[in-house]
């Protein structure tokens, strides 16, 4: 029986209020029309604001509040994953703007997207029964898939979209069918007794895990499920890959936490077993095809996919601490990409993507605070200190150890000697080079002032890591 | 000031570095004047260490210890004893003559060029201070940056391949020390050295983690056949890129092995002391060979280097072998204080043949041996430097080169005749390949109109020298004030690694 108080939903505060914020943006945006431009991104801006401050105030209601009889979780992790969401999507927004207007595709679309994709992300953190799940997945990706699609004109942008959409179909199809044999052997749908219930299952039970494994590991980019990946990053806009290759990473963190370690907790062994060999596969696949690459939205797409590698070792250690480790990845990892790819959007200018690795010769010369910012940020996806990357591996090593995977532990090493191979070749091209002719990149101030601070986080964290590795550790109990 | 004064020569460089990174290339006479002022400052500040050192016990002093990551028991803890100490001032000794030789030899973006080596000095301090095997690693990692930058920016025709593989392959070396390390933590509960040290390891375990940290100590000294990075660094770095990377980071592989490899794992040490006698032996004997035939005067050095870092990890491991022989400890000590002294030695002298390497190439853009010749009838100050250091190079009594090999070859006969016979080897090939480099490139007559026309030392170029040259003199003459800040150390380390942990 549900029992509805307006007092009982002030834990799903930042869902409502993005909704009406979506709706507001919407039909603001239709009547400012083409000739007030800057309305919808200010507008979009101030509603993220809002929904922080809103979270901030009513969020932290409870170690475990549920709502609408478990369909909907709120806990620290969730509320905590909302913030970072609300800020990771303002800084892509800040990132984005110049880009999308000298494209010419500066439309309310994208904002309004961003909004859903962010409210799909939100239902998914907060996900307590299997059909939440499945509700914040596919409203996520349905808004992703629009975005790649968004810039009409570009064909490449359509291809990289049907792909993706074709693709993701197939993975949500495995997704529920996955549920729903997980459904049949147990005869329920809520997470919470979802455990419980397995633990008497039958050897069923694997084939379901098979499924909704797979599902999972498509969603995050893992190898073999990785093919949508470097074609999806390197067809769409700029600005899509920066939103892709970001916010929804802590999504699929909360698809696999929720889902795997919480949902499936009484099946760890066989799960755990399951996404090791893929841990293995995407290792090495991400760094070393990363290698060859001559476009660099492409090369981080490997580096996306490379890092998936690390995060799956994470759950593959199957301990609170494991999944900590991985959860402190996923937002090391979400850092260092947002500005990765705000070098990209602010190198470039109009007509000219810099997306090519060979548009960043000489870059040191040519605009040495976006050449300084990238080879922070490369020497930290390389995982060398003083940057944040060194622990967010040292973390995954740190839980491998403690739970007696030495095999594992080798070969992560081992690739990320291959991995440091590609971010040094971009530190190489900007700083050993010679320049080449290009156009200036953005001026744009105050973005850079943004990817300034995101840079020098990514060394601050990195001489002082104690207190967020404390915070991930105090999320997952 | 005794409460930090270790954090202030970690941090000090650094933070001058960021700010000449900060002033950037509009005045490069305070840029330049700025970074010696640093590295003068931090020279001064090191003396203290020295004088205020106590050299009665084997206790890490000027320590300081603050939290760093609560959550592993990780801090951040410096202290030095009689091992470090001297590397320290040694680093921050061969900074001072690298910013002074860049003085206007650097025309390439010269902030930048003062702020890596600034940088690289704190962060090598940092290495030596650490006494928190995470901060350790911290520091030895992140030493990696500038070096590779110093290399990639203002390096030679080949540089991109040479700072590339001096990167790729240290980095190997130090993600399994790495592994390691994590693994005596999950072990230990923390990440202290002296923790690591008292740590209970099965023979199978000492084995594991010996061979990890072989990888990443072998690879930083370097130890045949893992040496190959080296003389392609050394060739294409510049002038103070190469003194730096001869001077100091090569010693940090040796540090590395008294430092973690005999005290942590004891008796894998004694298992493969012979594997580690062999591939030193190989470096000095073969590796001095190599040398004679080189044509470029930078690989030639570079090699000497190699077969003089023999010489450390001959003195480190030989201590078994001379207990096995003899049952007794008299040599040990010996042998460590041998490798200890030839640390700082062949620190300045190959140092010291960098720069005068720097000095020609400046003055004619070739490191081809083939390309000079009688330089001394032009350059008759710089020869007598030149003559000097590589005297030194050969192990002649009276300068620092002598004490160190010295007490190493006699500490080996008591290990064994061959030994020291192969060890000895090194006085004839040495002296072979180091004199031919002098007659051939400056003594004889003048062999071309471009060596005619060489400039003797200006005054910038005979203060570094002359200071080095004070100071190999120096440790060769009285080497006791060094011996005696190290013996109670070393007689620590003995025990530390002659005691089974089985």
């Amino acid at each position: 029986m549900i029992t509805l108080s307006l007092q009982s939903l002030v834990p799903a505060i930042a869902e409502i209020w993005l909704v009406v914020a979506v709706c507001l943006i919407l039909l603001a945006d239709s009547f400012a029309g083409a000739r007030r431009r800057s309305l919808t991104p200010t507008l979009t801006l101030l509603a993220l604001a809002v929904g922080a401050a809103l979270t901030v105030r009513y969020g932290f209601t409870g170690a475990h509040v549920t709502l609408f009889d478990g369909m909907y979780v709120s806990d620290r992790l969730a509320v905590v994953l909302k913030l970072a969401g609300f800020l990771i999507v303002a800084v892509v927004l800040l990132y984005s703007r110049g880009y999308l207007e000298r494209r010419g595709i500066l439309r309310g679309e994208y904002y309004v997207l961003a909004l859903t994709a962010l409210l799909g992300i939100f239902v998914l953190i907060s996900a307590g029964n299997l059909l939440t799940v499945y509700l914040g997945v596919e409203l996520l990706a349905l808004s992703v898939y629009a975005m790649v699609a968004f810039d009409r004109e570009s064909g490449v942008a359509a291809e990289s979209a049907m792909k993706y959409f074709v693709l993701g179909a197939i993975a949500s199809g495995t997704l529920l069918y996955g549920m729903s044999l997980l459904y049949g052997l147990t005869g329920t749908l809520d997470l919470g007794l979802l455990a419980q219930r397995l633990e008497t299952a039958g050897p069923g039970v694997i084939l379901a895990l098979a499924f909704v494994v797979a599902a999972v590991a498509f969603k995050l980019g893992a190898v073999p499920f990785h093919m949508w990946l470097p074609d999806v990053y390197e067809g769409a806009p700029t600005s899509v890959t920066l939103f892709i290759g970001t916010v929804p990473k802590i999504a699929y963190f909360a698809l696999a936490f929720r889902l795997l370690a919480e949902g499936l907790a009484g099946t760890t062994a066989q799960w755990t077993q399951m996404l090791a060999p893929l841990a293995v596969l995407t290792l090495v696949v991400g760094n070393c095809v990363a290698i060859v690459q001559s476009n660099l939205k492409r090369m981080l797409a490997y580096s996306t996919i490379a890092n998936v590698g690390f995060i799956l070792l994470g759950f593959v250690a199957g301990t609170p601490a494991g999944y900590a480790a991985a959860l402190y990845y996923v937002l090391v990892y979400v850092l260092t990409s947002l500005g990765s790819f705000g070098v990209i959007l602010l190198a470039g200018s109009r007509g000219f993507e810099a997306d090519r690795m060979d548009d960043y010769r000489g870059l040191s010369r040519r605009d040495p605070l976006l050449a300084g910012a990238m080879m922070m940020l490369m020497f930290s996806t390389a995982g060398v200190p003083p940057f944040v990357g060194f622990w967010a591996k040292l973390r995954i090593f740190q839980v491998l150890w403690e739970t007696h995977h030495l095999w594992l532990v080798l070969i992560a090493a081992a690739t990320s000697v291959v991995g440091a191979y590609y971010t040094l070749r971009v530190i190489k091209l900007m700083y050993f080079d010679e320049p080449v002719e290009a156009p200036a990149g953005e001026p744009a101030p105050g973005v850079r002032l943004v990817l300034g601070v995101n840079a020098a986080l990514v060394l601050a964290l990195g001489l002082i890591p104690g207190p967020l590795l404390d915070l991930c550790a105090r999320l997952i109990h | 000031m005794h409460c930090c004064l270790l954090s202030i020569l970690i941090w000090m460089p650094i933070a001058a570095g960021a700010l000449i990174l900060l002033l950037g290339d509009a005045r490069p006479a305070v840029t330049r004047w700025l970074a010696l002022i640093a590295a003068l400052a931090a020279l001064v500040l090191s003396l203290p260490l020295w004088s205020g050192f106590d050299v009665t016990g084997a206790a890490m002093q000027f320590p300081e210890k603050l939290p760093w990551i609560p959550r592993f028991s990780a801090w951040y803890a410096l202290g030095v004893d009689g091992i470090s100490m001297p590397l320290i001032v040694l680093t921050t000794f061969m900074t001072v003559p690298v910013v002074i030789a860049a003085w206007t030899v650097i025309e390439k973006r010269p902030a930048q060029y003062y702020a890596a080596f600034l940088i690289m000095e704190g962060l090598m301090v940092g290495v030596f201070s650490a006494t928190d095997a995470l901060l350790f690693y911290f520091f030895w990692e992140a030493m990696l940056i500038p070096m590779f930058l110093i290399i990639g920016v203002w390096g030679g025709p080949r540089r991109v391949y040479a700072t590339l593989k001096f990167f790729l392959y240290t980095f190997l070396g130090s993600v399994f020390m790495l592994v390691a390390l994590i693994y005596m933590y999950v072990k230990a509960g923390d990440y202290a050295i002296a923790s690591f040290q008292a740590l209970p390891l099965s023979l199978a375990e000492q084995r594991w983690i010996f061979a990890a940290f072989f990888l990443a100590f072998a690879v930083k000294v370097p130890m045949w056949p893992v040496h190959t990075w080296l003389p392609d660094a050394h060739v294409e770095a510049p002038t103070g890129g190469s003194v730096i990377l001869a001077a100091i980071m090569l010693k940090m592989g040796g540090y590395g092995f008294l430092r973690f490899s005999l005290p942590i794992t004891p008796d894998a040490s004694r298992e493969l002391d012979l594997v580690m006698i062999a591939l030193s032996l190989i470096a000095v004997v073969y590796i001095g060979l190599v040398a004679l035939m080189q044509q470029d005067m930078k690989k030639l050095i570079a090699y000497s280097s190699i077969a003089h870092m023999g010489f450390v990890t001959l003195g480190a491991f030989v201590i078994y072998a001379i207990v096995a022989a003899t049952g007794s400890r008299v040599g040990a000590g010996m042998a460590l204080d041998g490798a200890m002294v030839q640390m700082i030695s062949h620190g300045l002298i190959s140092g010291s043949l960098f720069l005068c390497v720097g000095v020609l190439y400046d003055r004619l853009h070739s490191r081809q041996i083939a390309d000079y010749g009688g330089v001394v009838n032009v350059m008759p100050v710089f020869a007598v430097f030149m003559v000097l250091f590589a005297l030194a190079n050969t192990g002649l009594p009276g300068t620092s080169g002598f004490v160190g090999e010295f007490l190493v070859i006699i500490a080996t006969f008591r290990a064994s005749f061959w030994y020291a016979f192969f060890a000895a080897v090194t006085l004839v090939t040495g002296a072979a390949y180091t004199l031919w480099l002098v007659k051939r490139v400056v003594f004889g007559p003048v062999t071309s109109p471009r060596v005619a026309a060489l400039k003797d030392l200006n005054p910038r170029e005979f203060v570094v020298l002359g200071m080095l040259a004070v100071l190999v003199i120096g440790v060769g003459v009285w080497p006791a004030p060094l011996l005696r800040v190290m013996q109670p150390t070393i007689r620590h380390l003995v025990t530390l690694a002659l005691a089974s942990k089985l």
